[in-house]
């Protein structure tokens, strides 16, 4: 490039012969050397800008161009990495408390149509209602010749069905991989497990989604495919529980009861190791939801969880307890007990006349509702409600099933003195067995508030005390004395010294007032009493014993021998040793003179 | 000088490409053992299911308790009693143990393939 002089010869001396200022000229020169200049660096610039431009276009192309491939692309198996082989299933396993499985996965095919492949749609028609008598051979005729493109068949076929589609040799039947959950135990447990169905269905997979029991309440853990291979541990007991729904059966039949429920907790850690209730259902094919009628009459109700009822007088037990705890009493404190006892317009009456005074202890073995009511007018309301809430009766039992958000507890809507005393010996306040064996489960653990829970954890642990380690003593004193000798005598098991109190309770009419022959019977229990480790609540609904000349209704005479039959078959199965009951030691006290 | 560079570098190059060539076939080869072994686990895993769900089934308490009833003539099983607890030194001492065994046959992958 030839450089033009800013100040040349020639020109100035033209400019100056002719009497022009030489500088414009160089003005001039320096005005057309910035212009170049600029011109260059805008030249430069601009093709920056291009080059940037392409590669910005190239970058963002390539990314757009990898993210459309990885759409479009067909899922594989990575070839050459070991990390996918941990999933083994799409949904954990469910397994008991010794890892006998309770639901498990299984590999099967679903089967579908593609009509527009099909060569001959009546033929297969007849073969495939030959296989699966419940389809409707019309409705497939219509569905093969109309103008859909597609339809499910069955959701689940087995290989000996799948053999038999396969020996139509029609090609417009396909067959898709399917995971289903199998309950190999069938009915047992129903109720816990509750059920699982499809969710987003597609040809290749299918979502398995829980719909009920602890398959709903725990689906994401149980979906989490980096814990997919970790089956989930449940506090249950395969053969307790299996003995124990035996032995509720029986008890059920016998007592012509229409419904039952037990539960059997670990009183120190609040781990459920079986819970029943029936009439009970298949999980592996759940009925459909009742759309008629009662809806505690269908098999799919949980009554352990979901039955909120007036449970009688085993709520006898926390009133005593409290005022023992209180310092309002102790167990030899003479109580009033002259029947009826007159408040307003209400009277309360025992079930017999048992003279004008009874000890506390004594209270509690014959179950006098006037005496539990006159030391709950002692407690006041406002104590008797924080106590009871302390015990967890004032929400929904926390455990791990979806049912157990119904088993929100029915309180009085106001508190009234009247409340405080029908509620000391469990009527005008509704709550689940569930409930009723946390709460008992505090006084056999010695007075710590427990969680149930039926998730197998060694964190498992009693929470803050409720009660003194004194009044829980005292009070599984009074409950087996009244195995003993009061009203739940049939309750003796020998070599397990079971402690319990009897609750029976009229159920409500819909309409207002109660039944005259409709009961709740309940047996709250633990066992050993002097070293409780397991807690038994079993309750039967509207049960009636009819071997006496008059039908017995009372739970000694129907829950009692149940839960002692209960106690008999699965106290061995635990490993719980029989043993000598401890004595209480002779009134004898070293004196010194 | 400079030629004897040239064909040393050719024959690198040609030896390089070689190897390549045969690292590349072996890797391929390798990787399509791992899948074929991949699939086997995967086929294992799969009976492996299929068995645990079948041991499940069939030890399912009202199956055991049919067979306990079908079969109480011969076996005169009882639920278990509390007094059948003993005593540790009720229990005789174990048997003494047997040979080793040393020549275990792997039967679980002996099935055919279906």
């Amino acid at each position: 490039m030839t450089r033009t002089p800013l100040r040349p010869l020639a020109r100035i001396l033209e400019a100056r012969s002719r009497g022009e200022n030489p500088d414009a000229i160089e003005r001039e020169n320096i005005r057309l050397r910035h212009e170049e200049m600029r011109d260059r660096a805008r030249r430069r610039a601009e093709g920056r800008l291009l080059v940037l431009a392409a590669l910005f276009f190239c970058a963002f192309g390539l990314v757009g161009g990898r993210m459309a491939l990885l759409a479009h692309s067909e899922p594989g198996e990575p070839r050459t990495s070991v990390a996918g082989a941990r999933i083994l299933a799409q949904r954990a396993d469910i397994t008991d408390r010794a890892g006998r499985i309770l639901a498990t996965n299984f590999d099967t095919h679903s089967l579908y149509a593609q009509p527009p492949d099909m060569v001959d749609p009546e033929h297969a028609a007849d073969k495939l209602v030959e296989i699966f008598p419940g389809l409707d051979r019309a409705r497939l005729i219509r569905d093969f010749t109309g103008d859909r493109k597609f339809l499910w068949i069955r959701k689940t076929i087995s290989p000996e069905q799948q053999q038999a589609v396969h020996d139509i040799g029609e090609p417009g039947l396909l067959f898709g991989p399917r995971e289903m959950r199998l309950y190999p135990n069938g009915r047992l447990a129903a109720h816990v497990l509750g059920g699982a169905s499809f969710g987003r269905e597609g040809v290749h997979a299918a979502e398995v989604v829980g719909v009920a029991g602890i398959e709903k309440f725990l689906d994401e853990r149980l979906r989490d495919p980096a814990r997919a291979h970790e089956p989930l541990t449940l506090s249950l007991d395969l053969s307790v529980q299996a003995a124990m729904e035996q032995v509720l059966n029986g008890g059920m039949r016998i007592m012509n009861a229409k419904g039952a429920s037990g539960i059997l907790m670990e009183a120190r850690t609040g781990e459920v190791v079986a819970v029943a209730s029936l009439p009970d259902f298949d999980p592996n094919d759940r009925p459909a939801l009742p759309t008629s009628g009662n809806p505690d009459d269908s098999p799919l109700f949980n009554r352990a969880v979901q039955g909120v009822y007036e449970l009688g007088s085993v709520f006898k037990v926390f009133a005593i307890a409290q005022a023992m705890d209180l310092g309002l009493i102790n167990a030899d404190t003479k109580i009033n007990t002259e029947t009826p006892l007159t408040w307003g317009r209400f009277r309360i009456r025992d079930f017999r006349n048992y003279g004008p005074e009874l000890s506390a202890a004594k209270v509690i073995v014959k179950s006098s509702n006037v005496g539990t009511a006159r030391v709950a007018m002692e407690i006041g309301a406002t104590r008797q409600k924080a106590f009871l809430g302390e015990l967890g009766f004032m929400e929904a039992s926390p455990l791990e099933i979806t049912e157990a958000s119904g088993s929100k507890p029915l309180l009085p809507r106001n508190w009234s003195e009247i409340s405080t005393m029908t509620i000391s010996y469990g009527h005008g306040l509704s709550t689940s067995p569930m409930h009723l064996a946390a709460a008992y489960a505090t006084i056999a653990n010695g007075g710590r508030r427990i969680v149930p829970t039926l998730l197998r954890d060694d964190a498992n642990a009693p929470g803050p005390r409720v009660m003194s380690e004194a009044t829980a003593s005292a009070m599984r004193k009074m409950l087996r004395e009244v195995v003993t000798e009061g009203t739940a005598s049939l309750g003796e098991v020998e070599g397990y010294a079971v402690g319990g109190k009897t609750g029976t309770a009229d159920k409500p009419k819909p309409t207002g007032g109660y039944y005259d022959d409709k009961v709740i019977s309940t047996f709250a229990g633990m066992f050993p009493a002097d070293n409780p480790r397991y807690v038994l609540v079993v309750t039967l609904d509207e049960p009636v014993e009819t071997s006496g000349e008059t039908p017995r209704r009372t739970a000694g005479w129907t829950a009692v021998p149940v839960a002692a039959e209960m106690i008999r078959r699965v106290a061995p199965l635990m490993g719980l040793r029989p043993a000598i009951e401890p004595l209480d030691l002779a009134g004898i006290r070293q004196a010194s003179n | 000088m400079r030629s004897l560079l040239y064909v040393v570098t050719s024959l690198a190059v040609i030896g390089l490409a070689f190897w390549a060539y045969r690292e590349n076939y072996r890797t391929q080869e390798a990787q399509t053992r791992a899948q074929g072994l991949q699939q086997a686990i995967a086929a294992t895993r799969h009976r492996l299911r299929v068995l645990n769900a079948e041991w499940a089934y069939l030890n399912r308490p009202d199956r055991l308790m049919d067979l306990v009833e079908l079969n109480y003539e011969r076996l005169e099983l009882m639920p278990m009693r509390s007094d059948q607890f003993g005593r540790i030194d009720q229990v005789a001492f174990p048997p003494p143990p047997y040979l080793a065994i040393t020549n275990p046959v792997d039967v679980s992958n002996m099935e055919p393939a279906q």
